[in-house]
């Protein structure tokens, strides 16, 4: 089906974007405050192309993250394919929602996004706390409408 | 919201249902937990991995790779002299330093083997460069720009020229990943160069300082020591200097003082950095016997 091909190329080159700015070196005072790119275009993704961008596309961008950054390999395609399945699931209620309410539920997403990254390490036995460790969070969900305005004209203009 | 036309249809109802795949791939990513941690079965994967990624860090690498050749490139000739003038100088003092260097290592060789204990400082080293990559803010991690195709392997001590600078955690096709001195989950066993007085130094978090937990109230050490590498876990090639100790506390009513160091590798400045290949005596047969796994914890890093 040509639209499928199309929306493949469109969501892998904007993966390899998010993967660019995960890694992107940025001034310490405002490197903790990084939001996940990759995941938010996972959510966005999830609410706009919800037959491409499945559960095994989550969980491979998941993977990506483990070899990029990640020290347990598995983490973040765990806590990926988590996050994928609860918007899946609420995917048909939050696509009609209005964005500053989608922004909102992002940050509680995001949050248990890190919260399971946080058990995760713990687990694995490096955990350690610091309240730096939220703040991606607060980024993702400020920085969602944005995301949202110019994925949107992205699809408007490649239509 | 634009979207796909034909993205209206419910995905639900198709297929193994949302929960069944989901709990399939945490499954599976549970698996990849287990063996990654527990038994080091990945590291094979880990490598074909570290290809896929190596583009995306080779292109957020780039700006910096660029910088630096722009420098180079477009010198005016006042800045070259200037460098030159200092580096001559540097040289100079090296080599003054080198003459009696040489006479104090024929006479240190002579007496260990009076001693007949060996030193087996290796002499291959090779400078790597430091990639402009940011991974996790919270942890002091670094990805540099030699792999396994150069022979880095997986706990090879890492210098600067003001001292120790860290480690090798990941060892992938062409990049590795390094933990730096001061993370916290990162120890280096040490020994104080005034007294001798052996102890470990741990990372805090802070570039600029480490923390010594286990040293008492009477421990002979002060603001101003110099601490070096012990050697004792069999990373680190004895005798590099770690830090210099900034603060200690001693309080009456507790048993262990509050002592803090200066690591004095430029963790937080360095461009380059040098890999060292160090294969102490005593862990030689250790590490013929068990090649491919990984050093023990007692390596350094904490358990």
């Amino acid at each position: 089906m040509m639209p499928d091909r199309i929306g493949w190329l469109r969501i892998l080159w904007t993966s390899a974007i998010a993967l660019l700015l995960t890694i992107a070196p940025l001034p310490d005072a405002i490197n903790a405050a990084r939001p996940d790119w990759l995941l938010l275009l996972v959510i966005y993704w999830t609410l706009n192309a919800p037959l491409l961008a499945g559960l095994s596309y989550a969980w491979i961008c998941g993977l990506l993250m483990d070899a990029l950054v990640g020290t347990l390999l598995g983490q973040y395609a765990l806590t990926f394919v988590v996050i994928a399945a609860v918007a899946h699931r609420f995917q048909l209620r939050m696509r009609i929602f209005p964005v500053l309410q989608q922004a909102a539920i992002v940050l509680l997403l995001v949050l248990l996004y890190h919260w399971l990254l946080y058990v995760i390490s713990g687990f694995a036995g490096e955990q350690f706390s610091s309240w730096l460790r939220w703040l991606p969070a607060v980024a993702g969900a400020l920085f969602w409408p944005l995301l949202v305005s110019v994925l949107d004209t992205v699809n408007r203009l490649s239509k | 919201m634009a979207s796909f036309s034909s993205d209206i249809r419910p995905i639900i109802g198709r297929g193994p249902s949302l929960i069944a795949r989901s709990f399939f791939l945490v499954v599976i990513s549970i698996g990849l937990m287990v063996a990654d941690h527990r038994y080091h079965y990945l590291d094979n994967v880990r490598q074909v991995m570290s290809v896929v990624v190596y583009p995306v860090q080779w292109i957020v690498d780039m700006p910096s790779r660029v910088t630096h050749w722009m420098y180079d490139s477009f010198a005016d000739r006042n800045r070259l002299r200037t460098e030159n003038e200092a580096l001559t100088a540097a040289l100079r003092d090296a080599k003054l330093d080198l003459q009696t260097l040489a006479t104090l290592k024929e006479e240190n060789q002579r007496l260990r083997e009076l001693q007949e204990a060996a030193n087996t400082i290796s002499e291959k080293r090779v400078i790597a460069r430091i990639m402009r990559v940011d991974l996790d803010p919270l942890r002091h991690r670094v990805v540099l720009n030699k792999g396994q195709v150069d022979g880095v392997y997986k706990g090879q001590a890492i210098l600067d020229t003001q001292g120790v600078f860290g480690q090798i955690t990941q060892v992938g096709r062409y990049t590795s990943e390094a933990i730096l001195i001061s993370d916290p989950e990162h120890a280096i066993p040490v020994r104080v160069n005034r007294s001798g007085l052996r102890t470990i130094a741990e990372g805090t978090g802070a570039t600029g300082k480490l923390n010594l937990p286990f040293l008492t109230s009477e421990a002979d050490i002060k603001p101003g020591d110099l601490l070096i590498a012990s050697g004792l876990g069999g990373i680190f090639p004895p005798g590099y200097p770690v830090a210099e100790v900034t603060k200690v506390e001693r309080s009456p009513s507790e048993t262990f003082a509050t002592v803090e160091a200066k690591p004095t590798a430029l963790l937080d400045r360095d461009y380059e950095v040098m890999l060292i290949w160090y294969q102490p005596q005593e862990f030689e047969t250790f590490a013929q016997s068990d090649k491919k796994a990984t050093r023990p914890d007692a390596k350094g890093r904490k358990p």
